[in-house]
């Protein structure tokens, strides 16, 4: 049975460093369950955070081998196991202890997007009418399982640190399926160019390449963001019309 | 009493999963002040794994089904034991509580005329689970955590509960610890639901997460609460079982919704070899028939891969047994022969199982559009759990609550698929509501000091211990593979016994275990505090499988192997004595009312 190394980071807010572990790695096997081994054999005390172990809630995010990754779908027969395999936390989010971090900021966000405001309904007994093709749109945005390897990624957070000024690609295209849904009735172009920062995205897409749920979270959500904020903001002839209007 | 970090609240919520959620927004909604516990981060609870859809009679997609179908399919699946109260509500309620969520910013997959779509699931006589390709779970719990944040609940992030703290009979606080720090926090209520979900890591096979360990039930257990139906823990009949390392993970039923069919290693469609009478006409006879239905052929009997989970979970570990199973110890599960029927074959089953194309995909080297899954039964869901008030979901403990899967009655014996999301919305609604009510008519009880103090020193002995060399995963390990053998899929008088006397001594293991490092983030004294709860429900498990000696929905005996007329008039009950012991009472069914009576009998014609 082959064996291969693990370089873990351990440590907290304090600081810390690479601790090295070496574990049985057999067939199918994914980084989580060699994180797993290590906790149950050799480090009860490493912290990591994990739920459904199927890609599904988001929970393990951690940069493997330097790349942002979920821990439960990266399976170790893609890793070049003669090499020592390096797991480390998230960069983007303050560490609280080994691979976990403080992601609370992306709640504070969240908090501050004004919710679906739905128009009247469209039958009497309270339900509406949509069709597949216009929710197509809005569900893409919504398999987001919220691991925040996007916010993790994006060098606007990540090495610029604007959280003061970027809600992150996460909360672009939550306000985008809001926006897009088509029942609501709200705007949230003003707020998303004045109180989330929509301009400083440009769209490198570093974002959409690491998506474990393949959104297309640049073209099928920023972008579609954006052209919202620029006909509601920039648009010379709508600007007239307001001008002349008081609209 | 020792210095900890004190909240006060009129109703806390332990546990946000769709049940809890739904409970601290109604709860909130009536103006109560409400603070809400997860074990983990807000929107990652189990609730995101279920599947299928969420089981409404909205009639959107056949206009003969109705609450009184809904109503007598679940009795059906739950073989009669049931309390009828809940099943009868629950029909009734779910298609308001999956309308709301439009409101709150879901979106489901539509019919052609723009209404909400359904599809077929097991035991659901009509087109039923609302759903959002295979990631309904996913959805409703995100609708719900989206609504919620704007509520004002109080939410406590990565905090565990480890005791429920009372003021003579009524539960007045739960002390419990935050993962991150270690720092223990005690939280004054005057109402408590509990909202945790079920029990699966007392197995070593199961599709469910960590957080599974059974803590709803027990806090409520040492509480002095009723636990009802504890021998029926459902197997779902398809989970992945290679690579090793993915064993357990489910496989939705929506694949057979789909047209997905299971074949033995011989290529045989085995299913057809044992539909139960009961089912009989209601089942297809012949692959023809099986295939109209799933394409909404409203004249078309239900294929036999869709009848329910014990009983197909128990069909392919016959087959198994009997050396027709798949290299890996399963069966096969076909969705790729329906490009032979459908046009553009290999689309259409990435559009409507996008998450299972993924997960075999990535996890498993396999394209399901071009071949078939192994796949074999994993520990899911828990039927039994706190014994509950159908109406107000409150147990015998005042001011304590239950909802979702940590309490009990609404499934039976056995829990139809698409069942446990709207049970979550249902009655996470409904105990928010009354949880909420009851914290209004009621003044603050005392918290006992001494209670505290004592829940504190034990959660702190792991630590101190200096004898013992045995950390906590090994025990676990133990206790999971020991269930998995002895209070499985299959089970018998002799060994259940055995479960009973190894989980004694497992007890002794778990009370000498020692903890490395510090309180802070530390995964080993978790799983040290979370080994009471574990043994305590599958103890409870074991206990009542024997008691009840019949097969019945979920339970299969293999020394009782039919239904015993005797056993379908009661429910067990798991109470913890006056001396501290498990306690094991047969407690009869309440008459089913008339009117609710003739329902089930017509709908049997």
């Amino acid at each position: 049975m082959a064996q291969a190394t693990f370089k873990i980071w351990r440590g907290d807010a304090s600081g810390g460093g690479y601790k090295e572990y070496k574990t049985e790695i057999t067939e199918g096997m994914v980084v989580l369950d060699a994180v797993h081994n290590i906790q149950a054999t050799q480090a009860n005390d490493m912290a990591c955070r994990w739920n459904c172990k199927a890609g599904k809630c988001g929970s393990c995010s951690a940069e493997i081998n330097g790349k942002p990754r979920l821990m439960c779908m990266t399976r170790m027969n893609t890793l070049p196991v003669e090499e020592p395999i390096t797991v480390e936390p998230i960069h983007t989010f303050p560490v609280i202890k080994d691979l976990v971090t403080d992601v609370s900021w992306n709640y504070e966000v969240k908090k501050k997007i004004p919710k679906l405001k739905p128009r009247a309904p469209d039958a009497p007994d309270g339900t509406w009418r949509m069709s597949q093709e216009d929710v197509d749109r809005p569900q893409e945005l919504r398999k987001c399982i919220e691991c925040y390897l996007c916010q993790d990624v994006c060098h606007v957070l990540r090495d610029h640190n604007l959280k003061d000024k970027f809600a992150g690609p996460r909360f672009m295209i939550y306000a985008a399926q809001l926006e897009m849904n088509p029942i609501d009735s709200d705007s949230r172009t003003t707020f998303m160019k004045e109180q989330m920062g929509i301009g400083y995205c440009n769209i490198t897409k570093c974002c959409t390449e690491v998506c474990p749920e393949h959104i297309k979270i640049t073209d099928n959500g920023i972008i579609p963001m954006k052209e919202r904020v620029v006909d509601d903001h920039y648009d010379p002839v709508l600007w007239l019309w307001r001008k002349l209007t008081g609209k | 009493m020792a210095e900890v970090q004190t909240y006060e609240h009129d109703v806390l919520v332990i546990g946000a999963g769709g049940a809890g959620l739904r409970a601290a927004i109604e709860a909130s909604a009536a103006g109560v002040s409400v603070g809400l516990v997860c074990k983990s981060l807000l929107g990652k609870a189990h609730t995101v794994m279920a599947e299928g859809g969420v089981a409404a009679a909205l009639a959107n997609v056949d206009d003969r089904d109705s609450w009184k179908v809904h109503f007598a399919d679940t009795m059906r699946g739950g073989q009669y034991v049931n309390n009828w109260r809940m099943a009868e509500l629950h029909a009734k309620e779910a298609p308001e509580r999956v309308r709301e969520l439009e409101k709150w910013g879901a979106v489901f997959d539509r019919t052609k005329d723009g209404k909400i779509l359904q599809r077929n699931f097991g035991g659901h006589r009509y087109p039923r689970l609302a759903h959002v390709g295979d990631r309904t779970g996913l959805e409703i719990i995100r609708t719900l955590q989206d609504h919620g944040i704007h509520q004002g609940i109080q939410v406590y992030m990565e905090v565990a509960i480890i005791r429920l703290l009372k003021d003579g009979d009524r539960v007045t606080g739960a002390f419990g610890y935050y993962r991150e720090k270690g720092r223990f926090v005690l939280f004054k209520a005057k109402a408590i639901v509990l909202a945790t979900g079920g029990i699966g890591k007392a197995y070593s096979i199961t599709s469910n997460s960590w957080e599974y360990t059974g803590d709803g039930h027990t806090l409520a257990y040492d509480a002095g609460a009723d636990l009802l139906d504890m021998e029926f823990v459902q197997f779902h009949p398809t989970g992945m079982i290679w690579p090793p390392s993915v064993r357990g993970i489910l496989v939705t039923e929506g694949v057979r919704g789909e047209g997905g069919v299971l074949r033995n290693k011989e290529g045989k469609r085995f299913m057809f070899d044992d539909i139960p009478d009961n089912y009989k006409q209601q089942t297809a006879d012949n692959e023809e028939e099986g295939w109209r239905y799933c394409q909404g052929d409203k004249n078309a009997r239900r294929p036999p891969e869709l009848l329910t989970r014990d009983h197909v979970a128990r069909c392919i570990n016959r087959e198994v047994k009997a050396g027709r199973g798949s290299p890996h110890g399963g069966v096969y599960l076909d969705i790729s022969w329906i490009k032979q029927r459908v046009p553009n074959g290999e689309e259409h089953i990435k559009r409507k199982l996008p998450s299972m194309y993924h997960q075999f995909k990535e996890l498993g080297d396999i394209d399901i559009t071009k071949e078939p899954m192994e796949v074999g039964p994993t520990t899911h869901y828990m039927m039994g759990g706190a014994k509950v008030d159908g109406d107000t979901q409150m147990t015998r403990v005042p001011g304590l609550f239950a909802a979702g899967e940590c309490a009990a009655g609404l499934h039976g014996a056995n829990r139809l698929g698409g069942n446990s999301l709207s049970d979550l919305l249902v009655f996470g609604q409904r105990a928010g509501q009354f949880a909420a009510k009851f914290a209004k008519e009621n003044k603050a009880g005392a918290v006992n000091g001494d209670q505290v103090d004592a829940v504190a020193r034990w959660a702190l002995e792991p630590f101190e211990r200096t004898s013992g060399t045995e950390g906590p995963y090994m025990v676990q390990k133990d206790l999971q593979e020991m269930m998995q053998a002895n209070v499985g899929i299959v089970r018998k008088e002799d060994e259940m016994q055995k479960a009973v006397g190894e989980i004694a001594k497992l007890w002794e293991r778990a009370n000498k275990v020692r903890v490395d490092g510090n309180r802070e983030y530390n995964p080993g004294w978790h799983t040290a505090m979370d080994l009471h709860s574990l043994l305590t429900v599958s103890e409870a498990v074991a206990r009542a499988g024997i008691e009840r000696k019949e097969s019945r929905g979920a339970q299969f005996r293999d020394d009782y192997p039919e239904k015993d007329a005797k056993f379908g008039k009661l429910n067990i009950i798991i109470r913890k004595g006056p001396d501290g012991k498990m306690q094991v009472i047969q407690e009869p069914l309440k008459e089913l009312p008339a009117e609710l009576k003739q329902i089930i009998d017509e709908m049997q014609k």
